[in-house]
């Protein structure tokens, strides 16, 4: 599955879209989270807390709790801030 | 008649103008957005945008499509800008185009109070003294519940 990171969790990171399999045990939105959290000290700082975040799956709105499979696009990113 | 784009290029507020009168229709409301001035923030050096292509032209098609359910719209144009834009510069444009003046006033401030909030973009401030990313306000959700 394809993760997409935008903005200052992507400077967290240090990369914008990063391709990963989706571990077994690995259901919804906030599982995935704790799971990304392992990959790096960036991954958990941007990650830590989720009450700041939002997500897209296949750029729609989801949330903690929206269920995933692998062939998901999931997108992790801050409140947003345009116009 | 609608038109999305998201675009590194400046706008011609010209050319959206002729497009929406083009509808025929009575009434033309348009709204641009621009990076504030030095002369109000002398720290102010630049801001650069970023979004999440595909989802950011579905997110304002979604909003439009919305504002097309609640009044009689002839024309839509939103443009966006993204990259790095110095102060003065154009950031946001936003033209409704009506039978009716209340419909063009109230649809384009509609859309852009909900792009504020749903459409994915971030600004990154950058000043004399560093760069950082701007926070979302409490008042653009606010802004929302008058539609709500």
């Amino acid at each position: 599955m394809k993760i997409l990171y935008f903005a200052w969790m992507r400077e967290h990171t240090g990369c914008s879209t990063e391709e990963i399999r989706l571990p077994e045990n690995v259901a919804n939105i906030s599982e995935l989270a704790a799971y990304l959290r392992g990959r790096s000290a960036g991954h958990e700082a941007a990650l830590r807390n989720l009450k700041t975040v939002r997500v897209a799956i296949n750029r729609k709105y989801a949330n903690l709790e929206s269920p995933i499979t692998d062939s998901d696009e999931i997108a992790f990113f801050p409140p947003v801030t345009g116009g | 008649m609608q038109k999305i784009l998201i675009s590194e290029a400046d706008f011609d507020i010209e050319a959206e103008y002729a497009a929406l009168k083009k509808t025929g229709v009575g009434a033309v409301v348009m709204f641009a957005g621009i990076v504030r001035d030095t002369a109000k923030d002398p720290q102010l050096v630049a801001m650069t945008l970023e979004h999440y292509p595909g989802m950011t032209e579905q997110e304002i098609d979604n909003i439009i499509k919305q504002a097309e359910a609640r009044w009689p719209l002839q024309g839509v144009r939103v443009i966006h800008r993204v990259g790095r834009l110095l102060p003065a510069e154009n950031i946001v444009f936003v033209g409704t185009a009506s039978a009716h003046r209340a419909a063009a006033f109230e649809s384009a401030a509609f859309i852009m109070d909900y792009l504020k909030t749903n459409a994915p973009f971030w600004k990154k401030e950058e000043s004399k003294t560093g760069s950082v990313w701007v926070d979302a306000r409490q008042a653009d959700e606010t802004a929302l519940k008058k539609w709500q």
